[in-house]
């Protein structure tokens, strides 16, 4: 193991060298262009074996990957905002195909008006493309959660696809103090993936992607999601497998103070850390408050966040994205759907904050958890969204 | 939809077919609203349809014409459009004025 500065970018690239993907099909879109600049430079200097595949669009890289990884190989990627919107249709194929492909999403708002800073619209809107999406706090957790990634989406049990999501420029531009281990380790925890299908074998030749109409179709979505469902205890594992690795904790998600907690915040991505120095100075304060940081939005830890939210007396939500005309961001819809199913009726309340890139310090968290505060004495429901720092 | 078709448990995943050219299961004859006549007595079996039908359609024994598959012609009418046979051995015919197959 070895301690180095790195940004965001140079993490996840960092993590794929090591990784040693066999095929990289990419085009470059702010800010994810520095993750690939990086990786192309590791092949062209000879240190990974992968054939990188220079795309004339996202819809083609991907579409490249898609073919690679069906042809039986390890294939990795990364790509930002519209970049990920252009790839749309080849996400949903690459996950019923059941292609492992691990891709770097460096968080982006989508246009328009035009914007190159963070927000999770891009991601967050392809949450029902079907595949795994991890969240990472900083760079150290962009690394940790490509490794893991390639780990969870080539089980034999799961294989799908998997997002490392990692807020544009805040991390993947941000050099930050990074634990990177020994390639040998890294290449002994992720393993040789083999493949279950490939259609390079000449002497099993077989069909990928046929014409599926009425009478099958819904059959082969039934699979898919079971696969969903199988990701769930594969996330866990690989979790406590890459803990006693590095002798960090990882889990679907980080509890944090949440032991005695009757205020709690969720929240993902590099708004989690803020938030957790928020918590931390609240504590002093001897102020009952906790933190729920996301790392794994999909599938989403029903249980855990069930669990963790049952007691508490008020539940703040944080949406880095919004969703026209429904019921606040998709992490606020998930939780409070699973909570009304779970019979736990916690007042709760939706916060979207931070698009296209809104700086969201620690005054504003702060000031989010003293709004929780009146809404706790209260003990009661009320008007769902509210908007984070912006101007009236 | 019949109950004899596999849930969702035995099949393979996204639907991956293992079993190479089992196209030949899936009869597409039904598709057709014209079907191709072969007049064996104008025919030269020079295979022009042979090689055009998208369908494997036109059959062959000893490398001559034999006739047409119509559990699998979908009746695009390439092979009659295609023969090169004066006054054509194939000729197209609604399905409404043919026996049933």
């Amino acid at each position: 193991m070895k301690i180095v500065g790195l940004t965001g970018n140079d993490a996840v690239a960092e993590a794929m060298r090591q990784l040693n993907p066999d095929v990289c099909a990419a085009y470059p879109i702010t800010p994810q262009t520095e993750l690939m600049e990086k990786f192309a430079s590791f092949a062209a200097d000879g240190k990974v074996k992968t054939e990188i595949v220079l795309a004339e669009s996202e819809h083609s890289a991907m579409s490249a990957c898609i073919g690679a990884s069906c042809a039986g190989g390890r294939v990795m990627t990364a790509t930002s905002a519209n970049g990920l919107a252009l790839m749309w249709e080849m996400l949903y194929i690459a996950a019923s195909y059941r292609c492992p492909i691990v891709m770097g999403v460096v968080n982006r708002a989508l246009s328009g008006p035009i914007n190159i800073h963070c927000d999770h619209s891009d991601s967050m809107g392809a949450r029902d493309a079907g595949w795994i999406q991890l969240f990472s706090e900083n760079s150290q957790e962009a690394y940790d959660n490509t490794i893991q990634a390639i780990k969870i989406a080539e089980n034999p049990d799961v294989l799908l696809p998997v997002m490392v999501c990692l807020d544009g420029f805040i991390t993947s531009h941000t050099v930050e103090r990074v634990e990177v281990l020994d390639d040998e380790v890294v290449s002994r925890f992720a393993g040789e993936y083999v493949p279950k299908y490939s259609l390079l074998r000449s002497d099993r030749p077989m069909t990928f992607g046929p014409l599926d109409f009425h009478d099958y179709y819904f059959e082969h979505k039934r699979i898919q999601f079971e696969a969903m469902e199988k990701a769930k205890p594969v996330v866990r594992d690989v979790s406590e497998r890459f803990s006693k690795l590095v002798g960090r904790p990882f889990g679907v998600l980080d509890a944090h103070k949440m032991e005695d907690a009757e205020i709690a915040v969720i929240a993902l991505g590099s708004t989690a850390g803020t938030a957790r120095g928020v918590v931390d100075e609240l504590r002093e304060q001897g102020k009952k408050v906790g933190l729920i940081k996301l790392r794994v939005f999909r599938p989403f830890p029903i249980k855990e966040i069930v669990e963790l939210a049952r007691g508490l007396k008020a539940l703040a939500v944080m949406d880095r994205s919004i969703s026209f005309g429904g019921l606040g961001g998709p992490v606020f819809g998930e939780t409070r759907s699973a909570c009304y199913g779970a019979g736990v009726n916690v007042p709760m309340v939706n916060y979207i904050y931070g698009l296209g890139g809104r700086d969201t310090t620690f005054e504003e968290i702060e000031r989010l958890y003293g709004e929780m505060e009146t809404v706790a004495r209260e003990g009661k429901q009320v008007d769902a969204i509210r908007f984070l720092n912006v101007r009236e | 939809m019949s109950k004899k078709e596999p849930g969702w448990k035995d099949l393979t995943m996204s639907g991956i077919i293992e079993e190479a050219g089992n196209a030949q299961k899936f009869e597409t004859g039904s598709w057709r609203s014209d079907r191709p006549i072969w007049d064996k007595s104008k025919c030269t079996s020079c295979l022009i349809c042979w090689i055009y039908c998208p369908d494997s359609a036109i059959m062959l024994k000893d490398g001559k014409m034999v006739g047409i598959d119509l559990q699998h012609c979908k009746g695009c009418g390439i092979c009659a459009a295609e023969c090169p046979v004066k006054g054509k051995a194939i000729h197209m015919v609604p399905e409404s004025e043919c026996e049933l197959v």
